[in-house]
């Protein structure tokens, strides 16, 4: 019988991410409720010592799968490695961030255990009979679909930011096993061969407890940089829309919207922004919406749990400056 | 070089999106069916491959009847020729159509396959993923910039991660998913249209391509999204006012900062 939760956790240069504990804290809220156990699975090398940390997240158990071909991700390595400790153990439930990384690995974990998936999820449940009943946002939140992937384990990907943490217990120290790498090399069909940093030290847009986001009322690429120095006081990242993208005057990257990046940050702050259906249906799952637009009709306004209709140019500087006084 | 593109048809992303009365799908009558836009991306670097190393484009749509607009679409852009698995998709997941693709797309030479990163329709995002295993190839996600080898051996792809970008190299064949940036899709051209009408578009059922596909999830049921309470525009005098005013409820009443 499949039983326990397990989840994935991501490190990146030997360090947790985030969404670990965004993961770890999912699993754990699931097993309390049916009274089972939840195990991690952490990859990487020298990473062992990071391991004991998910306990105060919730691991009772952490699986460690150290190798030097784990040291930066690759979907064939991690997902054989992973798939490996799966079938031995048979979980019940698989949690993984939908991280880039989480995402691409997910993919590919599902369909070598012939299991199904449930992507990008922002809420789980266990049903009567204790199976995952995962909530995922479709046609970019449009509307939203409750899923039960099939097969065991059910492998769910969660939003990042969307799961809140669980209260860390920093004395809680999981056992940690080590699960030897046996992937023949031979498998291993891809390398990176560079790793390009970025070098801005940007906050990854998913990722972002605020952001603040400017369109085509920003007028031109210069004035980004009003919107950069709230973002600095506030910690926040920097979005903006198709707009703003296609004029060139943004990076890809940075593009929120249907075809672009979905985000759920706690606050969500669109500048000279109108609106559009595509772009409302990539920021509606934030939590707090504002909107500076100088146009009262602005469909944003709709959305939008604070509005002003005034020149973002005369009140983005003023809230900043009201924002660092408050943070000072 | 032969390269197979998967297409995706979904609906126009200014659609409104009504669910049925069942509860397990969404009302199609009112909708505008277009290309999956990330399946641009994906036609669009085929074809720029194709340029540089000759070969051939095929493009492959599992869907009802109306994806053959879509097929047609990308035969117009410049691709060579089209298969059809037909097929109501309504019940299908990702690891079901990727079972039929990798059951049509076997048959044909292929040393790379592109999908767009995502559908904008369910949001999946593991279709290319699932085809990659069930092909037995590496797949390479959420890719910006592709560079074939002059000697066609391989393949360095850029992926852009949170905050980092990882250039990844990997054999052949391989899969590729396409994100934003990778390139501006072309328009198809009036000759363009009228040369698809001729172009080969080859339909396959189920039956014949030997399997019965099976979805691995199950829909519960489909919701709309939570309603947002109606929200405060903030009155004020001036611009500043307003945004001082604002600040204040930011920190004070939403507790945010
Ligand atoms: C297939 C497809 C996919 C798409 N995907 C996306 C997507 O992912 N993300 C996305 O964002 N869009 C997307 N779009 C584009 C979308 O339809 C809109 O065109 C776009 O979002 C508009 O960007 P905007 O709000 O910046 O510009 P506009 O609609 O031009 O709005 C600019 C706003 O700025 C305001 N303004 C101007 N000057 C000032 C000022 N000084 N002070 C205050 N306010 C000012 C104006 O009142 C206006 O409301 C997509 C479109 C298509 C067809
Ligand atoms: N029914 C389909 N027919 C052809 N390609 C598809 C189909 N469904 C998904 N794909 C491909 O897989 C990609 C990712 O889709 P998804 O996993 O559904 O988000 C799409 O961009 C398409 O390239």
């Amino acid at each position: 019988m499949a039983e326990g939760i397990w989840f994935v956790a991501e490190q990146r240069d030997g360090e947790l991410r985030k969404v670990s504990f965004e993961v770890a804290s999912a699993a754990r809220r699931l097993a309390d409720e049916v009274g089972t156990t939840v195990s991690g699975v952490l990859l990487g090398a020298g990473v062992a010592g990071e391991a004991e940390k998910l306990g105060a997240y919730g691991a009772d158990k952490v699986f460690v799968i150290e190798d030097d071909a784990l040291s930066v991700y690759t979907t064939d390595a991690y997902s054989a490695a992973i798939a490996g400790v799966v079938k031995e153990n048979d979980p019940a439930v698989l949690i993984l961030s939908a991280s880039v990384q989480g995402k691409d690995l997910s993919g590919r974990l599902a369909a070598k255990l012939g299991v199904g998936l449930a992507m990008d999820c922002v809420k789980f449940e266990l049903n009567a009979d204790k199976k995952l009943v995962a909530t995922r946002p479709i046609y970019a939140g449009k509307a939203v679909a409750e899923i039960i992937p099939a097969g065991d384990p059910q492998i769910a990907t969660a939003r990042p930011n969307v799961m809140d943490l669980v209260e860390p217990d920093e004395s809680k120290k999981p056992e940690v096993v080590s699960v030897p790498f046996s992937v023949d090399a031979a498998e291993l069909k891809t390398k990176v061969v560079e790793v390009l940093k970025d070098e801005s030290g940007k906050i990854e847009l998913t990722e972002a407890d605020v952001i603040v986001s400017g369109g085509r009322g920003m007028k031109g690429p210069e004035n980004y940089k009003i919107l950069e120095d709230m973002a600095e006081v506030l910690g926040a990242a920097v979005g903006a829309s198709r707009s703003a993208v296609d004029a060139g005057w943004r990076p890809h990257t940075d593009q929120v919207g249907q075809t672009g990046k979905v985000v759920s940050p706690n606050l969500y702050i669109a500048c000279g922004i109108s609106g559009a259906i595509q772009h409302l249906a990539g920021m509606s799952s934030s939590k707090v919406i504002v909107a500076v637009n100088k146009d009262e009709e602005a469909p944003i306004f709709q959305k939008a749990d604070y509005g002003i209709v005034a020149d973002l140019f005369d009140a983005v500087p003023v809230m900043t400056e009201e924002f660092k006084k408050l943070l000072s | 070089m032969e390269i197979v593109v998967c297409l995706k048809q979904v609906p126009d992303t200014e659609s409104q999106i009504k669910i049925s009365g069942d509860k397990k799908s969404i009302e199609t009558g009112d909708i505008k069916w277009v290309m999956n836009p990330y399946d641009e991306y994906a036609v669009e670097e085929a074809l720029k491959l194709k340029e540089k190393f000759k070969g051939s484009v095929t493009v492959v749509s599992a869907g009802p009847a109306r994806v053959v607009e879509a097929l047609r679409t990308a035969l117009a852009m410049g691709a060579d020729k089209a298969i059809h698995i037909e097929v109501d998709t309504v019940q299908l997941d990702s690891y079901g159509t990727a079972e039929l693709m990798a059951a049509a797309i076997k048959e044909v030479p292929h040393d790379l396959i592109f999908t767009g990163q995502r559908a904008v329709d369910n949001d999946q995002t593991s279709t290319g993923a699932a085809l990659a295993e069930f092909l037995g190839i590496p797949q390479l996600s959420l890719i910006t910039k592709v560079d074939v080898a002059d000697d066609a051996s391989k393949v360095t792809v850029q992926r852009p991660v949170e905050g980092q970008t990882l250039v990844i190299e990997s054999s052949l064949p391989a899969l590729i998913t396409a994100q934003k940036g990778l390139n501006e899709p072309r328009y198809a051209s009036l000759p363009g249209i009228m040369k698809a009408k001729r172009k080969p578009m080859d339909k396959k059922d189920p039956g014949a391509l030997g399997v019965t596909p099976s979805s691995k999830s199950e829909v519960v049921q489909i919701i709309p999204p939570p309603e947002r309470a109606a929200g405060k525009i903030i009155d004020g005098e001036t611009a500043e006012e307003k945004a001082i005013e604002l600040v204040r409820l930011l920190h004070d009443e939403a507790k945010l900062v």
